[in-house]
């Protein structure tokens, strides 16, 4: 079931384009916001207000990588950059630092269901390598002492 | 060189729209619309503007294949996917000078006749969509977006589309697909966006970085714009500089700044005091340089001249501690992991070379392995509807053309001699 306050910004959103379809990415978005996660029932409601198909909607979920489809993730969703200019800096080595600190592997969630360790490609900040992303913030210029800060700080 | 592009960043509410007033910002789009729109295209023309995604095609050319027919919807499409590994450079405008941004696309679009356009933004970049977002809302509380702007009569709507984790949807069709609501799928190409594009509407689809030279084309002349940089690639080129360099960082320097003095006068240098090994001059899908190639002027003809490519101007730097093995191997993942499944070649060629680089890199590579990589690139090269999987291809053929060597011996050695 969608809030209210879903369905009205999905609305919202229909008017920016010429056709109901454009809006199918930024109504996922604003759903996994809300939610953390897309359900098959929660994208069979999008396409309904879009009045379009719902495997229309799945498509798109599992096309894009930043959609969790029926996949929860931790509240903390650290993603790692394995890219070249990361690598080149020790992003591995980080990476391993990190599944110590964490006691998990990447693709892990911690069991109090807090922090979920994800490797990404290329997140556009190589001149700050190595770098993360946790949820919406960048973190860069990363070291081992830094990263246990920042994961020790994690709510 | 005196900043152009970067001349706000980092100076204070640089992200407000009175910021930018106070610097002069917005008077070139009231300059702009004293002009007719084919003063303007000509003026972008004349400037020798070209598209800083990578294409370099001339920016004035591909405006002026939009049709003039006032009936027909057209867009303008803002490529803000930014996702060519080595590149960082388009996050700094949006995050530190969004109105630059907003006034170039408002210009574009009063001379290609757009009366919606949207900023397609990665979606890893919330920060920056926010940023653009606020920006967007403060133009059109001043009037610079909505109805009757400047009381030209035009009107102009803009809006962000924020993309959720597609490496492809930085190819101009796939990107429209997107903005439609689908797959991020390329589509064939003839008809090409200026005919057929958004919502099968003529369309332009510029870069970041090509649409903030617009408003200084527009204030200062295309004459200044020609006076920086060679006579075929003008005007000023923000360089991003990353890996084994000690300054890593964004330039703002004249196209055809060498590669020498990108790396060791603006990057300091390779780091740790080892020796230079290789450069990838333009993103991943740029095929690597070696040191005799460093002087090679950073331009979209000299590069080409020598085998590789300008791209988005994403120079990753390699010191002698590289494994060129392991470096295919990263980059070729990526292609890999980003092919969107719609052309064989891609989806199962670059797939099968990851798969070969792998086992190569780990030491369990197979007599014949080399040889495999090279017939695969034969076989995949060309046969695409997009470049992706050439972007593969390419950088794989640039390393084994240097470095031959260093994966013959991890089949013979099962390790590195790096």
């Amino acid at each position: 079931m969608l809030s209210a306050n879903l369905i009205e910004e999905i609305k919202k959103i229909q008017a920016r384009y010429h056709s109901k379809k454009s809006a199918c990415m930024a109504a996922m978005q604003s759903v996994q916001r809300e939610k953390g996660f897309l359900s098959k029932d929660d994208m069979t409601d999008v396409a309904r207000l879009l009045e379009i198909e719902p495997v229309e909607v799945e498509e798109v979920g599992a096309f894009y990588t930043m959609y969790n489809v029926e996949k929860p993730v931790g509240r903390n969703h650290v993603q790692v950059c394995r890219n070249l200019s990361c690598s080149l800096l020790g992003a591995e080595h980080l990476v391993r630092h990190m599944e110590k600190v964490l006691g998990i592997k990447t693709g892990q969630t911690t069991k109090d269901g807090k922090v979920t360790l994800s490797l990404v490609e290329c997140l556009g900040s190589c001149g700050t390598a190595p770098m993360m992303q946790i949820n919406d913030d960048y973190y860069e210029n990363l070291t081992e002492e830094k990263v246990t800060v920042i994961l020790k700080g994690l709510k | 060189m005196e900043k152009t592009l970067l001349k706000n960043v980092g100076k204070p509410d640089s992200l407000t729209i009175g910021a930018y007033l106070a610097g002069g910002g917005y008077k070139a789009a009231e300059d702009a619309f004293k002009m007719t729109p084919d003063e303007l295209i000509q003026r972008i023309k004349d400037s020798g503007l070209r598209g800083r995604g990578g294409a370099g095609f001339s920016t004035g050319l591909k405006w002026s294949f939009i049709p003039k027919d006032p009936t027909l919807a057209k867009y303008l499409c803002c490529n803000a996917d930014e996702g060519e590994p080595g590149t960082f450079k388009d996050r700094v405008i949006m995050e530190n000078d969004p109105h630059l941004l907003i006034e170039g696309m408002i210009i574009t679009s009063y001379a290609i006749g757009a009366g919606a356009a949207y900023i397609y933004i990665r979606g890893e970049f919330a920060r920056s969509a926010k940023i653009l977002e606020q920006a967007i809302l403060e133009a059109y509380a001043k009037g610079y977006l909505g109805g009757n702007i400047f009381g030209s009569g035009f009107s102009l709507d803009m809006h962000v589309h924020r993309g959720f984790g597609a490496y492809i949807c930085g190819e101009e069709t796939a990107l429209l697909e997107s903005i439609e609501g689908l797959r991020g799928q390329p589509r064939k190409k003839p008809p090409f966006p200026a005919l057929s594009g958004l919502y099968a509407k003529p369309t332009v689809i510029n870069n970041v970085e090509t649409l903030a030279c617009v408003p200084f084309i527009i204030s200062k002349g295309a004459d200044w714009f020609k006076t920086i940089g060679p006579e075929k690639s003008p005007g000023p080129k923000l360089y991003c500089v990353s890996g084994h360099v000690n300054k890593p960082g964004i330039f703002e320097l004249p196209m055809g700044t060498s590669l020498r003095e990108i790396i060791y006068n603006h990057a300091g240098g390779v780091r740790h005091g080892k020796k230079f090994k290789a450069v990838i001059p333009g993103g991943v899908s740029a095929p690597l340089l070696i040191e005799k190639d460093l002087d090679t002027p950073m331009d979209f003809d000299s590069l080409a001249q020598k085998g590789t490519m300008l791209g988005s101007g994403g120079i990753i730097v390699m010191d002698e501690t590289t494994c060129m093995v392991k470096t295919a191997y990263i980059i070729n993942r990526f292609f890999s992991h980003e092919s969107c499944g719609k052309c064989t070649p891609c989806r199962e060629g670059t797939t099968w070379m990851t798969k070969i680089l792998r086992r190569l890199e780990s030491g369990t590579g197979r007599q014949g392995d080399v040889e495999l990589l090279e017939d695969l690139c034969g076989n995949i090269f060309g046969r695409t509807f997009c470049p992706l999987s050439d972007g593969a291809v390419m950088a794989l053929r640039g390393a084994l053309k240097n470095f031959r060597e260093e994966f013959v011996y991890h089949v013979e050695h099962k390790k590195c001699m790096a």
